[in-house]
């Protein structure tokens, strides 16, 4: 008895020792020290080919989408970004001292983009993609330090407070969820595969982080690997899947993929809206051409797009054939063009009335030629004709000889059991021809 | 010299006799609620009965209709109150108007030869009168209520 409250005591201490040091580990792991704010006015002088590098970063990493509130100055932070656990307010990523970046050393500004730190060594929240910007190298991530620093205004605007619940609001939990899902290695390029292709997985895997919205995130809200580029939910959109799996009917080439990111379109896939549509017009279209293509390059060999075209083209021209108006179409036109001209008063219900007479079992439609029916339409039942006092109008200004021949078609093919009549639009030509206006003249 | 019967008025017309009798009871005779609309017989807007049949007038010939009695808009009922022309009021049917008069001329016709029209026998004998507003739906409905209120007179 005694000896086993020995045991159960020693374990319990033993347990709660590995305990202690496990909690002084990640202690270690996570604490990360401040860095030294810089002195104002102390920017280094940068090259003006730097700053325009760091502009076209900006501008591939859309950058002022989210960190620029709908009103609020460029830059100021303070997008609500939904996630599912709670709103995260973006940060003022100005060069204000105050409220902003701009006590940010280049030093502070490339941990933040490679590990998700801040200066002062507190950890962000994933809802920045610095999985995506760590694959950067260090010559473009201070190129975009340098434009932020030098080209955007200062704005002293205060972010608001994130709405997560407590214990995702934790910021010293962070580092356990970068350790358990997120590589932060830069990007390696590929030897096999060509350097345009490497220039595109850069870019994409990189600055232009497409894999945040296009790959979906798990439980922890981490970007699946196993799932990579294979389409995701994003504010209330579908962004599509970027791999073989995409629903388009037409494969995307290199070509689609880098005309649509320049000019927000294609002619096989439609437009950039809802959240893409910034993703372009306020970013990746200011890119280089050079650098698009690449972009295609890359996004098509991902989904196996390589080689496309000959069964593109045949699905196109099978939907183009789809959409032409169908032959059925055009038989209905005499039914439409009856019921337009002569139902009103040739239609009857249960028995025929005087006035109304029934075209299906009248004599002019069941005679072997045409000719009675033709001159009927053609120039009407006047009053000295049929019954007398009621008349029908002449059709002969009104109908043309097809639309006729599609009325009496229609009668004679509908409502009798006959042979269709042959050669019908020529004898209505030739009968229009033969005979004139015989009233009035 | 032709000569008709117009809403119960003889009326002599010296005209060329190819002239379509829309031309007649509006510049002749100064009968403008009959409407000029295709002028092809297309769209329902001039109609006219003639012999108590509702009949296109832009596409009928003065001649044609020599001798015959002519009932427009203005005639359909020495009141306005016509079945067709009450339920049409109570219902608010026209919007812009423009095709109404036809309408109501061929609403009129129509329960005179159906006078229990279904709502297909209304779809197949309103359908060439055409009407850009989109009333049918309250014209089908005013139909079946003069339908109704026709009955029980």
């Amino acid at each position: 008895m005694k000896a086993q409250k020995k045991f159960t005591s020693k374990w319990l201490s033993r347990i709660f020792g590995v305990l202690i040091l496990g909690i002084i580990a990640y202690s270690i792991y996570a604490y990360k020290p401040s860095i030294e704010p810089i002195a104002p006015n102390s920017l280094p002088d940068y090259d003006p080919a730097v700053i325009e590098r760091g502009r076209l970063m900006v501008a591939a990493g859309y950058c002022a989408v989210c960190h620029t509130e709908k009103g609020g100055a460029p830059y100021a932070g303070n997008y609500a970004m939904e996630t599912d656990f709670g709103t995260i307010y973006s940060t003022n990523i100005t060069p204000d001292r105050e409220q902003g970046i701009g006590s940010w050393s280049e030093a502070a500004f490339i941990r933040a983009m490679r590990e998700g730190v801040d200066r002062e060594g507190r950890h962000l929240f994933p809802a920045f993609p610095y999985n995506h910007f760590a694959k950067m190298s260090e010559q473009d991530i201070v190129a975009t330090y340098a434009f932020i620093m030098t080209q955007v205004k200062p704005a002293q605007v205060t972010q608001r407070n994130n709405e997560l619940p407590f214990p995702l609001n934790l910021r010293y939990l962070q580092a356990g969820w970068k350790l358990i899902s997120v590589d932060l290695k830069p990007y390696q390029p590929h030897s096999e595969k060509s350097d345009m292709w490497n220039r595109g997985a850069y870019l994409v895997e990189g600055i232009a982080h497409c894999g945040a919205c296009h790959t979906p995130r798990n439980v922890i809200g981490a970007e699946r690997n196993s799932e990579k580029f294979e389409g995701a939910i994003i504010d209330d959109w579908i962004a599509p899947a970027l791999s073989a799996n995409n629903e388009s009917s037409l494969a995307w080439s290199a070509a689609e993929f880098s005309q649509y990111l320049k000019t927000g379109a294609t002619v096989q896939h439609g437009v950039a809206i809802g959240p893409m549509a910034p993703v372009v017009h306020a970013g990746l279209r200011e890119l280089p051409d050079s650098d698009l293509t690449a972009i295609g390059i890359y996004l098509a060999d991902l989904a196996g797009n390589v080689d496309t075209e000959a069964t593109s083209t045949a699905i196109i021209a099978a939907s183009l054939d789809q959409g032409k108006p169908n032959q059925t179409y055009r038989w209905d036109a005499g039914e439409r063009l009856y019921a337009t001209a002569c139902a009103s008063c040739h239609y009857n219900v249960e028995q025929i009335a005087l006035g109304r007479p029934d075209l299906g079992v009248n004599s002019a439609t069941n005679l072997n030629q045409p000719d009675n029916l033709i001159h009927a339409i053609l120039d009407g039942v006047d009053n000295e004709s049929g019954i007398s006092g009621v008349v029908m109008p002449s059709f002969r200004d009104a109908l043309n000889d097809q639309e006729i021949a599609q009325i009496a078609a229609y009668l004679r093919n509908s409502r009798t059991d006959h042979e269709p009549w042959t050669e019908l639009q020529q004898r209505i030509t030739d009968i229009r021809q033969s005979t004139q206006y015989k009233r009035g003249q | 010299m032709i000569k008709l019967k117009i809403n119960g008025r003889d009326v002599q017309i010296d005209a060329e006799p190819d002239t379509p009798l829309l031309w007649v009871l509006r510049d002749e005779i100064g009968l403008t609620g009959t409407k000029y609309g295709c002028g092809i017989g297309m769209c329902g807007a001039c109609t006219v009965h003639v012999g108590g049949q509702a009949t296109r007038s832009c596409i009928t010939t003065l001649a044609a209709v020599d001798g015959t009695e002519i009932t427009t808009i203005e005639g359909l009922d020495a009141e306005h109150n016509h079945p067709v022309q009450e339920a049409w009021q109570e219902l608010r049917v026209p919007q812009c108007g423009y095709c109404q008069s036809g309408q109501i001329m061929q609403a009129a016709a129509l329960l005179n030869d159906i006078p229990n029209p279904t709502d297909d026998d209304i779809d197949a004998v309103m359908t060439g009168n055409l009407c850009r507003c989109m009333t049918y739906p309250r014209i089908r409905q005013a139909v079946r209520q003069a339908a109704a209120a026709k009955r029980e007179i």
